[in-house]
């Protein structure tokens, strides 16, 4: 059970004498249950690697293979890939369309063909792991804050009852609230049902503390994929492609160096911060 | 990509032709299609056709170019001939059921035709010579003294500036909104006519409140920066004549002449 990308390619335009690479040569493998985190600085082909995955976009060369299968093979069910693999994009502006959040939510499953009833129920479901309140399942989703928005959006994709579900940026614009909020939901998500997630994350406090699994960007190719730990280990590495460790890990560095915490600290949240430091303190 | 849609139908190329005032292209334009009118005679036909060859040949934009604007136009084409063959009176060639084919008939859709033809190329030569923002300017300028009788010929430019703008900007974002549709299952191609017209709410409905988020954050951001119309603005880049562009008006009217005169002789 897994997403595997083959040495896969994307050319911008491929009649070009001079090749503008979005993605060049990636291989990996995500398989079922992973929290896997995409990091990478703008243009460096994050979204455009997702968009292999649900069979948006075809790959100039190498292969995409769902649970072995090569989904741009003839006969393969694009639509059924799109049920298993749900992408949840940037903006739920560009989603948001029905005139009430739950008949919005119930666009997907009734694509897949199920009935009203079945999409209502599916739907239902889905918003109420979302956490959005059934009171407003009948206000129009444009009357909705933006984080609001963004966790209809979410149960959307949801509500078709993915295996694997992948967030472009789902927190970006949020304020810190909703941002832990929906970033709770999608933890709670894939311990308790068991969903992959991949989330594509400019922040690297929120990829630090939720993901298992990093995977570094850069011009298009994968340099780095290995755990957090590892990934924030080398952030001298992370700033020479323009990315970083979390905050609180420069901090400890700091301290690291006066002398207050041992060398050996690779620590990547402000929980695991107090821990040390009371460590420290209690001696 | 679709980032690098081409606006309009712009050829890009360094020629006499691109370079030229819009507002000489604009008269130009005006002018040939005027001429066309002049004259009856073959001879007339003859020598627009030849001018029209000598502009293309300028403008160095291939011919297939050139010609592309005709393939909307085969039916309307083909429609106004065959009126023209069956209706008009006079010398019967041929005659079949209901149907006669005279020789006045044949002559005149003969001639409509290449009318319309040249008719089309030729506009092609300035849409294709020209930027769409070239083109508005040209406009703006060339019909400021409708101002007089209040015509915010200003206004209706920025709009026609503003749109041509837009377009590349709302090509992306229906690319995103088809792809976050299609990762919901929506299915934009197969199906009948009305199903297709049914799968295209989902997509305009987010078009179009992201249009107008748009257009009221570009509204703003104008009244920011203190636009209030056309009075007393000015441009970047004024348009302005130079030795080209009183050369090519030369030329113009000479041609027109020549029309003139030959649509008096024959």
């Amino acid at each position: 059970m897994s997403i595997a990308l083959e040495h896969v390619s994307y050319i911008y335009d491929p009649d070009q004498k001079v090749k503008k690479y979005a993605v060049r040569d990636v291989s990996l493998e995500i398989k079922k249950g992973e929290f896997v985190s995409i990091i990478g600085h703008t243009g460096s082909g994050k979204s455009t690697l997702i968009q292999f995955m649900n069979g948006l976009l075809k790959p100039t060369e190498g292969r995409v293979l769902f649970e072995g299968q090569d989904v741009f093979e003839k006969g393969f069910s694009l639509k059924g890939l799109r049920q298993k693999v749900g992408i949840s994009f940037q903006y739920p502006d560009n989603q948001l369309f029905e005139s009430t959040i739950l008949k919005d939510v119930m666009f997907g499953p009734k694509n897949l063909g199920q009935s009203r009833e079945e999409a209502e129920t599916n739907a239902r479901a889905a918003l109420k792991v979302m956490a959005v309140p059934e009171a407003s399942y009948d206000k129009s989703p444009f009357e909705l804050s933006g984080g609001q928005k963004r966790r209809v959006a979410i149960a959307g994709i949801l509500a078709m009852n993915p295996d694997y579900l992948i967030l472009d940026e789902p927190t970006a614009g949020l304020d810190p609230e909703g941002r832990d909020e929906i970033l709770e939901l999608i933890r709670t998500l894939n311990w308790s049902q068991g969903i992959a997630v991949i989330l594509v994350s400019h922040s690297m406090e929120d990829v630090a503390e939720y993901a298992k699994r990093i995977l570094v960007m850069n011009d298009g190719q994968i340099i780095m994929d290995d755990t957090p730990r590892e990934i924030f280990k080398a952030y001298r590495d992370l700033e020479t492609i323009g990315l970083s460790a979390p905050q609180v890990t420069y901090i400890a560095h700091a301290l690291a160096e006066k002398g207050f915490l041992p060398y050996d600290t690779n620590v990547m949240t402000v929980e695991e911060a107090k821990k040390e430091i009371l460590k420290v303190l209690k001696k | 990509m679709i980032r690098d849609i081409t606006l309009g139908q712009y050829y890009d190329a360094d020629s006499i032709i691109h370079r030229l005032d819009p507002r000489v292209k604009l008269a130009f334009t005006l002018i040939y299609i005027a001429s066309l009118y002049v004259g009856k005679s073959v001879y007339c036909y003859l020598f627009a056709a030849a001018f029209l060859c000598g502009l293309i040949a300028l403008s160095r934009v291939p011919v297939h170019f050139m010609l592309r604007g005709l393939k909307s136009i085969v039916v309307i084409l083909v429609i106004s001939a065959l009126f023209n063959i069956f209706v008009i009176d006079g010398q019967v060639l041929v005659r079949f059921w209901i149907f006669r084919i005279t020789l006045e008939g044949l002559k005149t859709a003969g001639l409509m035709v290449v009318r319309l033809i040249l008719l089309i190329v030729g506009s092609s030569v300035m849409t294709l010579t020209t930027t769409p923002n070239d083109l508005t300017d040209g406009l703006e300028r060339s019909l400021g003294f409708l101002k007089v009788i209040h015509v915010p010929i200003h206004e209706i430019s920025m709009m026609m500036s503003i749109a041509l703008r837009f377009i590349p900007i709302l090509v992306e974002e229906v690319n995103k909104i088809m792809k976050a549709q299609m990762a919901r299952g929506a299915d934009f191609d197969g199906g009948g006519l009305i199903k297709k017209a049914k799968a295209m709410v989902p997509m305009l409905i987010p078009l179009f409140v992201s249009s107008f988020r748009r257009a009221a954050d570009l509204a703003l951001a104008m009244e920011a920066r203190c636009y209030h119309g056309g009075e007393g603005r000015t441009k970047m880049y004024p348009l302005k004549y130079k030795k080209e562009d009183f050369l090519a008006y030369l030329v113009l009217f000479v041609y027109l002449g020549c029309m003139i005169a030959l649509g008096r002789l024959t």
